[in-house]
């Protein structure tokens, strides 16, 4: 692929502890094309998080090259490159859902026409139409966590990483929020990467599936999905699907991943 | 009629407690110089007498609840009606005089306070720097070493208000400090990291994260602060009576041995710090509520 967003090649980064170095990446070789929606998949400790905390220079990988729109992560960081969508909602109980939204925009210097007409834009897109004024608390868990990703799509950042934005939410809430989230990612054809801990979840959003083991973190099993990119809900019950779940969980095995 | 059977029973009965033994208390007290007073004009003392009698002493050495309460009413409320307010015999007068000294030194206080608070967190030699002088600060005998300072500031030139306004800073600035600084610190990692993502800087992170996120700490600093600055007034009150105040009331009180004058000071004053603290939890209340970050 010559128009890789994210490019990892040989990345490991290891945290000293008292105990010991942690390698918690080891030898990541990984593009990710323009347009892409790559999910990571693994146990806890297997640095799915890490990579996607690499890419958005939160943390600083100790060896290898990662270039993020041909950038160091940091400066993509600084040209705004990527929005972040954290597990936790992390919206400010003081702010409305609109001046949520509108914080980054704030940060960013946008004028207040742009913000409005920013806010107004993608609180449509996540079906948050008539929720701008209305606190947080006043919205379920599943609202709080699109109000999250609208926040992080409202400025023109073309990557999309997600870490485990919907681990803390109810089966239902998450089957709807996947199904929109896919809705989404054909409107604004943004690069999304994308961390989980749900193989259902991993098979269903993505055009690649990045399979990862612990001790130390590194890739099992890259898988190229074969479904077509619309997908209704129960596409999951269709024999490709169950095929593709089966292969991740064979990477999963394969990396030690269900060992204790 | 719940929330009088929760709230407002307890509370009563403590305060009925401890008017039952002050009562008790100046009895006590009091007694042997209306023993003495009896002995003199060499007549019997029965109970009810006695309990009459140190009820009612003019210097006694525990004045009684009500002998407290009537002086207070004749020199607040009853001054008042009669449009002598601002009289120098006023409580109404000593208090205003008390209270804008504790106010400009809470809000001096609070504002060092505060200031301090966000350089110690944005600036790591701050950190480690100023924590520990802060702290020591606080060791230092104020209480003791407060009258000589008056009094030096007085002898060059900074006389009234200014004074007492620095002992009232000096005590209400250390809570506000250690408040703060633990508030500014109290997003968490998931949180600043968001404000990276965002490349946000310093300041709009300590201006659109921090410093809301600080509040409910900041509120809790508050109310021990502007406790500690009326302490700091009334302190700073006492060697230089002239100029009046809640302090200079008591002072006078004792050089003359105006019991009763003393206490409704005592009491004023200690009414004072109660409605100064409750306007600062409500203040607390409404701020947080409209963040939604009431408890």
């Amino acid at each position: 692929m010559s128009d890789a967003v994210i490019k990892a090649e040989a990345l490991s980064l290891t945290f000293q502890t008292n105990d010991g170095p942690v390698h918690a990446l080891k030898d990541i070789n990984l593009e990710i094309g323009k347009g892409e929606f790559v999910s990571f998949i693994g146990p806890s400790g297997c640095g799915k998080t890490t990579f996607l905390r690499c890419v958005a220079a939160l943390e600083t990988p100790t060896a290898g090259s990662l270039t993020v729109n041909g950038l160091s992560p940091d400066d993509a960081r600084r040209a705004r490159a990527y929005g972040y969508v954290f597990q936790a909602a992390g919206l400010y109980p003081w702010r409305t859902i609109g001046g949520n939204i509108r914080l980054p925009l704030e940060i960013m210097g946008y004028s207040r026409a742009e913000q409005a007409a920013r806010v107004k834009q993608v609180l449509d897109l996540v079906d948050l139409a008539g929720f701008e004024k209305k606190f947080p608390w006043q919205l379920s868990g599943g609202m709080q966590q699109r109000a999250s990703i609208a926040r992080a799509l409202a400025f023109d950042a073309d990557i999309l990483l997600m870490d485990e934005p919907f681990g803390a939410l109810d089966e239902i809430v998450r089957d709807h929020l996947n199904e929109q989230l896919l809705a989404l990612w054909a409107k604004t054809e943004k690069t999304i990467g994308f961390v989980t801990h749900s193989i259902p979840e991993a098979v269903y959003l993505s055009t690649r599936i990045v399979v990862m083991s612990p001790r130390p973190g590194r890739i099992a099993d890259i898988i190229t999905s074969t479904l077509p990119r619309e997908r209704p809900l129960d596409i999951r019950d269709t024999p490709e699907f169950l095929a593709i779940a089966h292969r991740v969980r064979e990477g999963l095995r394969a990396g030690h991943a269900y060992d204790d | 009629m719940t929330w009088m059977r929760q709230h407002l029973m307890p509370v009563l009965t403590v305060v009925a407690a401890i008017i039952a033994l002050w009562y008790a208390g100046a009895v006590a007290l009091n007694a042997p110089w209306a023993y003495d007073q009896a002995k003199r004009a060499d007549r019997d003392l029965s109970f009810s007498a006695l309990v009459a009698e140190t009820w009612s002493q003019d210097k006694p050495k525990l004045p009684a609840p009500h002998q407290v309460v009537a002086e207070i009413w004749k020199t607040s409320g009853d001054m008042v009606l009669r449009g002598k307010a601002f009289s120098k015999r006023s409580l109404v007068f000593h208090g205003w005089i008390t209270l804008s000294a504790t106010m400009l030194g809470f809000i001096l206080g609070t504002g060092f306070g505060i200031l301090l608070a966000i350089g110690i967190v944005h600036n790591r030699a701050m950190d480690m720097s100023v924590m520990p002088w802060v702290i020591a600060s606080q060791t230092i005998p104020i209480l003791a070493i407060a009258p000589m300072v008056v009094v030096v500031m007085n002898s060059i030139g900074f006389a009234g208000l200014v004074p007492k306004s620095i002992i009232s800073m000096y005590l209400s600035f250390f809570p506000v400090v250690v408040g703060m600084t633990k508030g500014l610190r109290s997003p968490d990692a998931m949180e600043m990291d968001q404000m990276r993502t965002w490349n946000a800087g310093a300041w709009k992170t300590l201006i659109s994260l921090r410093l809301p996120s600080s509040m409910p700490y900041l509120f809790t600093s508050l109310k021990v602060a502007i406790a500690a600055s009326l302490v700091g007034a009334i302190v700073g009150e006492l060697p230089i009576n002239q100029d009046g105040g809640l302090g200079a009331r008591m002072l006078v009180g004792s050089y003359y041995g105006q019991t009763i004058q003393i206490w409704s000071a005592l009491l004023t004053a200690a009414a004072l710090a109660a409605c100064l603290v409750g306007l600062v939890g409500l203040v607390q209340g409404i701020t947080l509520r409209r963040m939604g970050m009431a408890r």
